[in-house]
Formats: C-alpha cells, sequence, structure tokens
C-alpha cells in the first residue's frame, strides 16, 4: 500500500455554507429561504386577493388602457402630442415633464446653494448674514406654499399678452409666459454642428496638453489664444460655406395670444424657481458643514503656498470636502425630483398630474396608475442614487490615489 | 387629498375595507348611525358648507333625502368633500355609501368603475366664463385662448373635442382643484375658465366682480349630473334611484312640504300609494310606509329643491330650463309610485 498524501477535503461546502447563512451556518440559512417563502406569500395575497375584490365589484383592471385614445391636451409636450394619441403617450409626456423641472431644478439648486455656502462662510459681515437669512427663511417655510407664492407672484407680476414686455420685438414677457423666437434648422445645421464638436474637442486635447507641460515640465503654456480661435473660427468658416445653421420663427400677436415662436410657460417657470430656491438652502448647509469639516490646516497650507482664497477653496478644500458633501447632496436631489410632484396645485402638466391625475379619473384604474406611478418614482431615484454613487466612488478614488 | 386617495388605494389593494360586493348597505347604514355621503369640496348650490358647517345645495339634499327615508332625519349624514380625481376611489373602497357630486353618467363610468349612476338630479352641460372686457360674445371667437380647468373630469375631454371640432387652437391648463383653477383664470392666466354651466354660475358668484364675468351662451355636451352607488347590492341601489324618483313624483302629484299632511288624508288613489296610506310600498324597499312624506318633510319635492339651493331662490337664480318636469316643458320624468 502507497501512501498518498491525504487530499484536503474540499472546501465546497463550508464555502457554500458560509455564502449562504453567513455565520449563523445552515441554520441562518434555512430562516431566510423561510423569510422570503413568507415574503411571495404575502404579495401573492395582496395581488390575488385585489384583483379578486376589482373581479367581483366588476371594476375593470389590467393594462389594457395604456392602448386607448386620451382626448384631452397638454400644455407643454417635449414630444409630439395631441389628444388623440395613446395614454401611453401622455404617461411618457408627463415623465418628460417631470424629468425636466427635476433636471433643471437640481441645477439650479446646486448652483444657488454653492454660492450661498460660500456666502455664508466667507468673512464679509454683510454676505454671511444675507446667506444665512436666506437658509433660515427659506428652509422654514413649507414648499407648497412658496410654489403657490412664486406662481402668484410671477402671474401677479406679469401684463396681459396684449401688454407685452417686448424685448427687439422678438421676446415677449406676459402672463402667458416667455415667448421667445423659434429656432428652425436649415441645410447648414449638420456642418455647423461637426465643426463645433471638432472645435471642442480639440480645445479639450489642447487643455490637456498645456496641463502636461505644466505637471511633466513645470512650463506654463497659454492656450487659450487657439483655444479661442478654434471655438470661433470653425463655427463661422461653416456658416460661410454652408450657409446659416438655424432661422428664427418671430412670435406675432394674433387673437389672445402670440402665434408661432417658442414658449416657457409661467407654471414651469414658478415650479422651477420654487423647487431651487428650496433646495438650495438645504444644499447651502450641506456644503457649509462639507467646507467646515475640511481641517482648518488645510487651507492655511494652501494660503502659505502662496494661493488665494479661490484657488485654495477650489483646488483644495472643495475636493476634500465633497467627499463629506456628496452622500447627503444625493438625498437633496432625491427629494427634489419627488418634490416636483407638488406641481398639480399650479397646474403643471407633471407625470402626477397628467398620468396620476387625469388618466387616473378618466379611466378609473387607481392600482396601476398610482403602481406605475411610484415604480416610476422608485426607478429615477434609485437611477440618480446609482449616478451620484458612481461619481463619490470616482471621486474617492482620485482623492485616494 | 394626494395621500388619501394613496391610503384607499392601498386598503383595496389589500382588501381591508370591501364591504361592497356582498354586504347590505342599509344595513350597514343603520348600525353606523348616519349615512356616509361624498359629495364636493365646494360648489355653491350643489354642495357646499357655510361658516357654521351646515351643507347645502340640490346634491347634499339627495343625501338628506336618504337619511330622511332611514332615520327619519335629514340631519344623520355625514358629508365627506371630495375632488374629482378621488371620488370614485372613495366609493369603490367603501368609505362613502353614495356619490352625490356633480358627477356626469358616461357610459365608461358607468361600466368600468365598479358602480351604477341611480338617476339624474340635474341635466347641465358644459360651457365658458370670460371677462367681459375680452369683448367675446362667442365660444367660437375663442380661437388661440388659454382655457383653465379642473383636472380629472369629462371637461376636459369636451374642451379637447369642442376646439378640434370647430378647427380652432388652444392652450389648457388643468388644476387640481375648481378653486385653484379660477384663481388663475382671475390672475389673468385664462381667458376662459371652462365646467359645467351650472358650476360657472356657482364660481362666478365667488369672484371678486362677478358682474366682469360673462357665461357665453354655447353650451358644448351633455353632462347629465346624477348620483352613484356600488355594484353588488340591488336592494341599495333600488333605494337610492326610488328616493330622487320619488322627489320628482312628488313634485308631480303637487305634494309640498307645506300641505304633505293634508294630502296625506287626500282620498285620490295616487296620492293614497304614494304617501303610504295604501299598500306598502315603502315595505318593498326596505323602508316604512311614510317614507314619501319623510323626503317632502325632509328637503320637499324636487321643484322646492331645485328652487331653494340653484333656481331663484337661491344667489345662481339658474332658470329651470331642461330640469322643468316633462309635463311643463322639461326632461325631468320619474317612473310611477305604484
Amino acid at each position: 500500500m502507497t501512501s498518498h498524501p491525504r487530499k484536503p477535503p474540499s472546501q465546497f461546502l463550508p464555502k457554500l455554507q458560509r455564502a449562504l447563512g453567513g455565520q449563523a451556518g445552515w441554520g441562518g440559512f434555512v430562516l431566510q429561504l423561510a423569510f422570503v417563502a413568507v415574503l411571495v406569500w404575502v404579495s401573492f395575497e395582496i395581488v390575488s386577493n385585489a384583483s379578486e375584490n376589482l373581479r367581483a365589484q366588476r371594476i375593470t383592471s389590467g393594462f389594457g388602457f395604456l392602448a386607448n385614445t386620451a382626448g384631452f391636451d397638454v400644455n407643454q409636450s417635449l414630444i409630439p402630442y395631441a389628444g388623440s394619441d395613446t395614454y401611453t403617450r401622455v404617461f411618457f409626456v408627463g415623465l418628460l415633464n417631470t424629468l425636466l423641472v427635476s433636471l433643471i431644478g437640481i441645477f439650479f439648486a446646486t448652483l444657488i446653494g454653492f454660492v450661498v455656502a460660500l456666502g455664508r462662510l466667507s468673512p464679509n459681515w454683510l454676505l454671511a448674514r444675507l446667506s444665512g437669512a436666506y437658509v433660515e427663511v427659506v428652509r422654514n417655510l413649507p414648499l407648497l406654499f412658496q410654489i403657490l407664492f412664486w406662481y402668484l407672484a410671477v402671474l401677479a407680476a406679469l401684463p396681459n399678452p396684449r401688454q407685452s414686455v417686448s424685448v427687439f420685438g422678438s421676446f415677449f414677457l406676459n402672463n402667458r409666459g416667455l415667448i421667445i423666437p423659434k429656432p428652425i434648422a436649415e441645410a447648414g445645421l449638420e456642418p455647423f454642428a461637426l465643426a463645433l464638436a471638432m472645435a471642442v474637442i480639440a480645445s479639450i486635447a489642447l487643455w490637456r496638453y498645456s496641463l502636461r507641460q505644466l505637471y511633466r515640465h513645470g512650463k506654463l503654456t497659454s492656450v487659450w489664444p487657439y483655444v479661442l480661435g478654434l471655438l470661433a473660427g470653425l463655427p463661422l468658416a461653416s456658416v460661410l460655406i454652408f450657409g446659416v445653421p438655424v432661422t428664427f420663427e418671430i412670435p406675432v400677436l394674433k387673437g389672445f395670444n402670440f402665434a408661432g415662436g417658442a414658449r416657457i410657460i409661467p407654471e414651469f417657470v414658478a415650479l422651477t424657481l420654487a423647487l431651487s430656491i428650496y433646495t438650495a438652502a438645504f444644499i447651502a448647509e450641506i456644503v457649509r458643514a462639507g467646507i467646515l469639516a475640511v481641517h482648518k490646516g488645510q487651507m492655511e497650507a494652501g494660503s502659505s503656498l502662496g494661493l488665494g482664497r479661490g484657488a485654495v477653496l477650489r483646488l483644495i478644500v472643495i475636493p476634500q470636502a465633497l467627499r463629506v458633501i456628496l452622500p447627503p447632496l444625493t438625498n437633496q436631489y432625491l427629494n427634489l425630483t419627488k418634490n416636483s410632484s407638488l406641481a398639480v396645485a399650479i397646474g403643471y402638466p407633471d407625470l402626477v398630474s397628467v398620468f396620476a391625475g387625469t388618466t387616473l379619473s378618466q379611466t378609473g384604474q387607481a392600482i396601476e396608475i398610482i403602481g406605475i406611478t411610484m415604480g416610476v418614482y422608485l426607478l429615477l431615484s434609485l437611477v440618480t442614487s446609482a449616478v451620484m454613487s458612481f461619481y463619490g466612488w470616482r471621486l474617492g478614488r482620485s482623492l485616494a490615489a | 387629498m394626494k395621500r388619501v386617495s394613496l391610503v384607499i388605494t392601498l386598503a383595496v389593494a389589500a382588501g381591508i375595507s370591501v364591504p361592497a360586493a356582498t354586504a347590505q348597505t342599509l344595513k350597514t347604514v343603520k348600525d353606523r348611525g348616519q349615512l356616509s355621503c361624498g359629495v364636493s369640496q365646494g360648489l355653491p348650490g350643489f354642495s357646499s358648507p357655510d361658516d357654521k358647517g351646515n351643507w347645502t345645495g340640490l346634491d347634499v339634499d339627495v343625501c338628506r333625502a336618504i337619511a330622511a327615508v332611514v332615520f327619519n332625519d335629514p340631519t344623520k349624514v355625514k358629508f365627506v368633500p371630495l375632488s374629482a380625481k378621488d371620488r370614485f376611489t372613495a366609493l369603490q373602497s367603501g368609505e362613502i355609501d353614495v356619490l352625490s357630486r356633480n358627477t356626469t353618467w358616461t357610459l365608461s363610468r358607468d361600466t368600468t368603475l365598479g358602480a351604477n349612476f341611480t338617476g339624474v338630479t340635474y341635466y347641465d352641460g358644459q360651457g365658458f366664463l370670460v371677462k367681459k372686457s375680452l369683448k367675446v360674445n362667442s365660444a367660437l371667437e375663442l380661437n388661440s385662448a388659454s382655457v383653465c380647468v379642473q383636472t380629472g373630469t369629462t371637461t376636459e375631454q369636451n374642451l379637447a373635442d369642442y376646439f378640434k371640432g370647430n378647427n380652432m387652437k388652444y392652450e389648457v391648463i388643468a388644476f387640481g382643484t375648481a378653486d385653484e383653477a379660477v384663481k388663475a383664470y382671475e390672475s389673468g392666466r385664462c381667458d376662459v375658465f371652462t365646467t359645467d354651466v351650472s358650476g360657472l354660475y356657482a364660481e362666478r358668484l365667488k369672484l371678486a366682480n362677478p358682474a366682469d364675468h360673462a357665461v357665453l351662451p354655447e353650451v358644448i355636451s351633455k353632462e347629465p349630473l346624477g348620483p352613484m352607488v356600488r355594484h353588488g347590492d340591488d336592494q341599495w341601489f333600488d333605494l337610492v334611484k326610488w328616493v330622487l324618483f320619488a322627489m320628482v313624483d312628488a313634485e308631480e302629484l303637487g305634494i309640498t312640504q307645506k300641505n304633505v299632511d293634508e294630502m296625506a288624508k287626500s282620498d285620490k288613489p295616487e296620492l293614497k300609494r304614494a304617501l303610504g296610506s295604501d299598500g306598502n310600498l315603502g315595505e318593498q324597499l326596505g323602508l316604512t310606509k311614510d317614507w314619501v312624506i319623510r323626503i317632502v318633510k325632509g328637503v320637499g319635492n324636487y321643484g322646492e329643491a331645485f328652487e331653494r339651493n340653484v333656481g331663484g331662490g337661491s344667489k345662481l337664480g339658474i332658470a329651470r330650463g331642461l330640469n322643468q318636469l316633462w309635463n311643463k316643458g322639461g326632461i325631468q320624468y320619474a317612473p310611477p309610485i305604484r
């Protein structure tokens, strides 16, 4: 008998046990299975019970209504829409309106928030007090009141269409909104866009080249004259060769209202204003906390290198503060998106207004429509969260490097 | 309001409060000691609370009449104010026993909501309210106008049909409640406010200067308004239906709040049947023999309720028009009590 060296016992089972049951072992795994089973059973009961009740009361259920004709109109739509389109189309119209107001709101909220935070930290007494007052007033008033305030304030301040405020005879401001010339694509648009894209790419390449020169060889190269030349020159050349990229349709007063041109409705302006101003107050506090969390020594070190206050903030303090700022900032972005559903109070056609409002009461299918709407907000929140986490991960990596 | 509708939806989903399909609504109402009645959030003439919280209006009187026949006391009603978009969910979930909220009877509402219309309390139609200063005399002059409307109503679809049918452009701004829509109209955001004509007269009263606004002559739709009950309880459906019929029949028979006691002593066979001294018609509905007497004493006949709430005796001053009895030039007609 030859003795073989004993094979080590297979690690497969213990590994599986740990992966499935954690420290509690198989017992933990069984417990988890039981929990999942209960969860599945409860949700099955809810769904089957609901559909049984609906059937018993002969309430229509299912998603067939999505293919039916909506038959009502919406006053702001990013995609072509008419009353003869389906409820599915209405859903996308509402969704895009929600996304539009959320994205623009997030942009302005972030901008105002950062400015106010820096103002509050500024050594200038007046600026600091003003910024502090802004935060305290705005974040302590209910959002719905602010939305109504901006809507009614905006409307009250604006004249009717016949007395519009006119700028150069082509921009008009009245209580129907801001009416601007509508750009119409011409033959020269494609070459123009191409030229602009080329100019931008070349400029970025130049800028990176100058950075490399600075880091590798300590040489300051000034590239901005070339960048400027590229950005202005290439599109200009395209216009000269291929003709103008767009022409503008000038709005004209006709009957009650302006015909032609594009229009920004006051509901959109009021909602964006209210959402960004409200959320900015919270963002300002988050940013301030983030900046204060960076050790004072960092700022002093920057100053002792001869950097100005702006450069210290931009190059040293804010990158470190962002690590603290990012998670609560994500919360504020999510809040803003969800708060945009207050739009129905001022007649802005967002998802809740046109889909969970008009569509719901026309079809009466509350469970399906509320379900879809909740799913959409969940999805929007998860996507926002994922994007911010990715940014946070990149930031952490670059700070660690 | 949004939160309420969500809770109701979830309750329906979980099957918590769905007694409708099998329950005896009449018994539930009797056990509870009061009727739960869904009304509007404040539409003068149809359902609106005064400064002491007392509800009045034509829709309110329908519920009071039901309470009168069930409890012999027209005040035993709990009024639940509902927005246009929450009303059906509240009925489906069993939160209210009857929806009496100027709701238009349409085929799709009758078939898909799990509820039935029990009759027509008011024949209405959609119209337009404009500022007199616009110098518009017809709805056909409204091309390119901005129109304020309450969301969740048949109004939005009628509006789209009318403007499309007449090849006119318009902009619609839809608000969650009628109050918000009227406020936007008053602030100049819209040229036109549209809803049922009766509603236009009612909302006009709330404006700062009612005389500056005019209702255009065009009526662009048929809006038969009536109460609704849930599917699955035919006894309750019959009861609500016949309370309204009885109000109309009482007017036709000349029974009024003043003369009802006298009429009860009459020898006329139709009066004896209606007022319970002959036969047991009330008991066939699950009520008492004197059910019509209770209705008339409680709220009056249809004509009296109409005059008091929306007609000459009210601020609205709307003419009877279509809502006159069938034998007097209108179309209000009820099957006979026999």
